[in-house]
């Protein structure tokens, strides 16, 4: 091991350090000042970007991807998702400002949770080994539980804690399992050697078994039907924060897991694999969406409206091909964008701990918050994949892979299923513009208005001038689908 | 190889597994399904094992650690949740906790 | 100002965020000011911009003006792009100034309306999409306008808060079109899977050059249909444009009767080439406009809401366009397109006069005997209904007879183009009833209101009235532009000619109409005979009489006695054995058909919520049923697999 072999993982080092030193600020007296606590997360966050883009300019150059001890890669696939991260992150401290001032939960160790939990998702972006994955997998799990229990004395986050850990441990064990039998097929738990590995392998039922409880391990963590039960509940429970956090970052995550997983190590049994994934995806949209039509309360709405989202995205890697890549990475993109707006908005809206989540407390928003429901309206429409909004163009990837991959019929579930969901997201633009009613009070704090103004940037800018970003992810993504060629 | 072969080791894992699926099905008390998901994770450490025995490599062995180390973080994780569980119910049922559905 | 046409809809761009940030707070004088402005300039820059095109193309090519790169990364994107070609001109010069005489009809329309400022932003917003989607050089890009007058539309239908079927219209119009956005949205990723763009040329130069297989031509076109389905508001898709009406009826006027609703039209003709190398695509398109056409005609003679026989109407004028489209007379549908705007906005801005003449009142059976109160509303009214009946020399006689004739003399399939035919000159006969009946009830015999109806009936300000006299005259002479070869004027198919470019004529694919002049002789003295005949039905049925005939049809004795007592006792004879059958038709169209369609719409809402609820009832929230479903999953899975 060399420094120029530490440095790669200095973003890593740099957040489990800040999160350890922010684990230990309040025993050495700063709990006094807990309003510093964000300041010091935000600055944490400033400095793991700067460690980010800086270790691209330390691997610059080098002709082969610089891995640690083939366990850890720093590519560019890896850097798009870390920044992300970091960008999620940075905006859920900004988004639970308000939540931890009015609770008066301790802000120093639920920002030291976040940057815990930051640290295992960029463990998981960057993981070319499937030790490495499970671990940072394991990391930002563990922080999640505690998160979506962090409202302690609220009975419904205790319960959302209890029914994810349970599902979420059984799921890992799942994973688990998956991972053995592919180290026990193949001799190894590194992607590329798997893939070589299997690239001369025929079927066989251990292998079988092993990618699909993999696969099921990773659907669990995007909420993939029939994987999804556990979201509902847990987005509901959770401090509202939290929940935008699980539907954003963390899945987010899991996508880059699943992504750089399945395109690098399985493309051999591609035909294998494919279908059964393409009925998962078929699944969610179908489930999610008509789930949500039902439901008055917006966080239980948006949690199956994320569970279809994961339907679409999972139709990138069915498709396994270079539009399919970019899909995934525009989407997760353009998807935490539009979602962190939204929780803003419920954030805004809330009286007490879970108050602005039914519709009805949208109502008239137009006239008390103008520019709140203007971007809810975008945001709405960008999840429903409306043009020139940047869902659309995401979607419009998504889809065309795959049509292109011959999985013509899933297209027009997906395309069929974003029409229904229309139903659900005019419900709260009719609330908020065609309705009249006092609806929730509005606290509109700053950094809640910031959220909603970078989301609503990034949601317009791809819409209309997607050309930059799109070019950016096909630098992020085409050495893996290199590898798909190769084959 | 002399001694026992890696089948044997599988199917014992595979069993153990079950049992721990079962487990989690059938019990109410929390700490029992957390049990029960314990003697899952340890099935695939012994799955882990089997193989490493047979690949006399290093790997398998070397993440059977890691898994220990993160199911006992778990442990500290989930005990936790079920005490906070019990202040709010004073029962850790897990039958009990419905308040969220539909 | 060739190079800048993306200013064209910037303009009302800019209108919509003024108003729509600041309305609350400039005020009224200022927000009519901005609106006004915004449309007017932006007709000015088209006008401009068209000129400019004449003098540089004289070829009428196509002008294609790149603003920048939308996304080509990856090889599936397309250019944010404008361009002008006779086809795209003709629509730009009805949309912006057509457009301009209902934001002017508005500010008196609107005037008394909370929501000034709000309603005003949202109409220039759609100015600004629908001038995305005439102007946009690709299929992806005018998809952005397409979805966005969707939106628009659903805005203003919805606009009025305060009642809710509005909102509930309003949601019905954007979900229906959303089932027809599916068939675009596919067809545009068969054109990417097989000829690798969705420029319009380069489609359909892929097509020409034979590099796209008749199958998926086929189902392009087809797929292309639905989508101009839910738009255009054809079978089965034309269940929102009805309920529509909800929203404001200039808007009714503007999005609803004269643009966004012909963009199905548009679209369908924009793709010629690919509909001629699949008859039987055409067929689809054409069979589809004669049964919506004849359908909702029927339809509207049943209906007392004078706002629902203009949408009724609208639905079936429409399906002439398809008609036209289908038999292969492109330029007969855009004709169609063109006098249809001006005939039926003039007729839908006369209804909003009536009605804000009436305080709102929009029930025919309180109204009648308006005539005198309301004497320029009244005048260009009846303009308005001679031309949509189809009388000479008024503009919806050529058009309508153009597309008649051509559905008689289509070459590519005779019989079923004899059968559309047949279908259109009966709703041609329909149309002259529904109308005539429409205006003997409104405009004649003695008003039926209350007293205080009565006493606030005025006529309107001029800023309503210019608008409608314009109209008016454009339906007189707007025919004009497409006088039919047989009348030997010295300018005959004006149009035809100016369309020339965009219809080309390729060796192989199928060729263009030519109507035989005996052909069309005949089917102008029929159509015209036939809407004689209807207006004479209606006017004695209806004149002074009000809605006693249909009172008495609507009971189940037919009035007997009423019958002796009349001295006109042939034309009560008439009324037994021709109109109270139709009309009984019409109910039964409306009642039944009409009710059968919305309804599995409906049924199909309700399923799918019924499946979600159901879906939900999985969340039991134990936590043990949970791992129960996910350990089931996965031993399915596992199942499935291995």
């Amino acid at each position: 091991m060399t420094w120029a072999d530490t440095l790669l993982l200095l973003p890593e080092l740099i957040a489990a350090t800040g999160a350890s030193i922010l684990l230990i600020v309040p025993v050495l007296g700063g709990r006094a000042r807990g309003h510093m606590a964000k300041w010091a997360m935000l600055a944490l966050m400033a400095v793991t970007a700067l460690a980010v883009i800086g270790s691209t300019y330390a691997v610059a150059g080098v002709q082969q991807t610089p891995t640690f001890r083939a366990m850890f890669a720093v590519d560019a696939f890896s850097v798009f998702f870390k920044l992300l991260f970091v960008v999620v992150i940075a905006l859920v401290t900004l988004l639970s400002e308000d939540f931890l001032s009015e609770e008066r939960y301790s802000t120093w160790e639920y920002y030291s949770l976040l940057a815990f939990a930051l640290c295992g998702m960029m463990f998981m972006a960057s993981g070319v080994s499937l030790i490495t994955i499970y671990i940072g997998l394991e990391l930002l799990a563990l922080s999640s539980y505690i998160l979506a229990g962090y409202y302690k004395n609220h009975e419904e986050s205790t319960e959302a804690a209890m029914k994810y850990f349970i599902l979420g441990t059984v799921s890992s064990a799942i994973l688990l399992y998956g991972i053995s039998l592919i180290y026990g097929v193949c001799g190894s738990m590194r992607l590329s050697t798997i893939a070589a590995a299997l690239s001369t392998m025929l079927s066989n039922d251990a292998l079988m078994f092993g990618i699909m409880l993999l696969a099921a391990g990773l659907c669990f963590k995007i909420a993939a039907v029939p994987f999804h039960v556990w979201t509902p509940d847990v987005y509901v429970g959770a401090p509202t924060p939290i929940s935008a956090f699980l539907s954003t970052g963390s899945k987010a995550a899991a996508f880059a897991v699943f992504a750089r997983v399945f395109y690098v190590a399985f493309p051999a049994f591609h035909l294998d694999w494919s279908n059964v994934l393409a009925a998962i995806a078929a699944l969610s949209m179908i489930v999610g969406n008509l789930a949500a039509i039902t439901q008055t309360n917006v966080k239980r709405m948006l949690a199956y409206s994320s569970i279809s989202h994961a339907g679409y995205s999972l139709l990138g890697i069915i498709a396994m091909n270079e539009m399919g890549l970019r899909g995934i990475l525009i989407y997760t993109m353009v998807y935490v964008f539009a979602n962190l707006g939204i929780w803003a908005t419920i954030l805004m809206l809330r009286r007490h701990a879970y108050a602005g989540e039914s519709v009805e407390d949208f109502r008239g928003l137009h006239k008390r918050a103008p520019f709140a429901a203007f971007s809810m309206v975008v945001f709405l429409l960008s999840l429903g994949g409306i043009p020139p909004t940047a869902g659309f163009i995401g979607k419009y990837f998504l889809f065309a892979a795959a049509v292109q991959a011959g999985f013509g019929w899933l297209a027009i579930v997906a395309v069929v299923m974003s029409a229904v969901s229309m139903f659900y997201y005019l419900r709260l633009v009719v609330a908020m513009y065609l309705e009249e009613g006092s609806g929730a009070e509005t606290i509109y704090s700053p950094s809640l208005r910031f959220v909603t103004a970078l989301s609503l940037t990034v949601t317009l800018v791809v819409g209309f001038i997607p050309e930059l970003p799109i070019r950016q992810v096909i630098e992020s993504s085409s050495h893996l689908v290199g590898r798909v060629v190769q084959r | 190889m002399p001694g026992i072969p890696t089948n044997y080791f599988l199917i014992l894992s595979a069993i153990l597994f079950t049992i721990g699926v079962c487990g989690v099905l059938t019990r109410r008390n929390g700490i029992t399904i957390f049990m029960s998901i314990e003697l899952m994770v340890n099935a695939v450490n012994l799955t882990f094992v089997a193989y490493a025995r047979q690949f006399h490599s290093l790997h398998g062995l070397i993440f059977v650690f890691f898994v220990m180390a993160i199911a006992a973080a778990e442990a500290a994780v989930g005990l936790a949740i079920f005490i906070a569980l019990y202040h709010h119910r004073d029962t850790i049922d897990v039958d009990e906790a419905n308040l969220m559905h539909w | 100002m060739l190079d800048k046409l993306w200013l064209i809809p910037l303009i009302p761009f800019a209108g919509f965020l003024l108003n729509g940030l600041f309305g609350k707070k400039i005020g009224n004088g200022l927000v009519t000011a901005v609106a006004l402005a915004a449309s007017g300039l932006t007709a000015m820059v088209s006008t401009l911009a068209v000129f400019q095109y004449l003098g540089a193309y004289p070829d009428h090519g196509r002008h294609l003006d790149r603003v920048y790169n939308w996304f080509t990364a990856g090889g599936i994107g397309t250019d944010v792009a404008f361009q002008l070609d006779p086809l795209s001109i003709v629509m730009l010069m009805v949309v912006t100034w057509v457009g301009f005489l209902i934001h002017l009809y508005s500010v008196g329309y609107m005037g008394e309306e909370d929501g000034y400022g709000r309603y005003f932003a949202y109409l220039n917003l759609f100015l600004s999409a629908m001038l995305i989607l005439v102007l946009g050089s690709s299929y992806l890009f005018i998809f952005v306008g397409w979805e966005g007058v969707g939106l628009c539309s659903y805005l203003l239908i919805g606009f009025y808060y305060d009642r809710d079927y509005a909102a509930a219209a309003g949601k019905k119009a954007f979900i229906v079109n959303r089932i027809g956005d599916f068939g675009f949205l596919i067809a545009m990723f068969l054109m990417f899977n097989y000829a690798g763009t969705v420029d319009f040329a380069g489609v359909q130069s892929m097509a020409a050059r034979g590099q796209l297989t008749p199958t998926v031509i086929t189902a392009i076109c087809l797929l292309l249909f639905l989508g101009a389905c839910g738009k255009s508001a054809q079978i089965p898709l034309y269940i929102w444009l009805p309920d529509a009406m909800a929203g404001p009826t200039p808007v009714s006027a503007l999005i609803h009767a004269a643009t966004m609703v012909t963009a199905g039209v548009y679209m369908l003709v924009r793709s010629n080439l690919l509909y001629r190398m699949s008859p039987s695509a055409m067929m689809v398109v054409a069979l589809i406009g004669g049964l919506t056409a004849l359908f909702s005609a029927t339809i509207a003679v049943a209906q007392n809401d004078i706002k629902k026989v203009l949408a009724y109407s609208t639905v079936s004028q429409l399906g002439f366009m398809f008609i036209g489209v289908g038999v292969g007379a492109f330029t007969s549908g855009i004709f169609h397109l063109v006098t249809h705007a001006f005939f039926k906005a003039c007729l839908f801005l006369g209804a909003g006069s009536v009605i804000h003449a009436m305080g709102g009142e929009q029930d025919m059976r309180k109204m009648g005997g308006l005539r005198k109160k309301i004497p320029t509303t009244f005048w260009t009214f009846t303009v308005a209904t001679i031309a949509i009946s189809g009388f000479p020399p008024f503009a919806g006689f050529f058009s309508k007879d153009e597309i008649l004739a051509s559905a008689f003399a289509t070459p590519y399939f005779p019989a079923v183009g004899k059968l559309v035919w047949l279908m259109g000159t009966v709703a041609a006969f329909f149309t002259a009833f529904y109308m005539f009946r429409l205006w003997y009830l409104t405009f004649t015999g003695d008003f039926r209101g209350t007293h205080e109806q009565e006493h606030h009936l005025h006529e309107s300000p001029w800023t309503m009235t210019f608008p409608l006299q314009v109209l008016a005259v454009l339906s007189i002479i707007g025919g004009f532009i497409g006088l039919p070869q047989m009348l030997h004027t010295p300018v005959t198919n004006l149009l035809e000619h100016w369309m020339q470019p965009v219809i080309p004529e390729i060796e192989g694919i199928g060729k263009l109409i030519e109507i035989p002049v005996g052909t069309e002789a005949t089917v102008a003295l029929v159509s015209t005979l036939l809407a004689a005949l209807a207006w004479y039905l209606a006017r004695q049925r209806y004149r002074g009489r009000g809605l006693a005939a249909d009172l008495a049809t609507e009971q189940s004795h037919p009035g007997l006695v009423h019958t002796l007592e009349n001295k006109y006792y042939v034309d009560e004879g008439y009324d037994a054995t021709v109109v109270t059958p139709l009309r009984q038709l019409s109910i039964f169209s409306w009642k039944v058909i009409d009710g059968i369609i919305d309804g599995t719409l409906g049924l199909v809402g309700y399923t799918v919520a019924a499946i979600g609820d159901l879906l939900r009832f999985f969340q039991t929230g134990n936590v043990r049923n949970y791992a129960l479903m996910l350990f089931g999953a996965v031993v399915i899975l596992m199942w499935v697999f291995a």
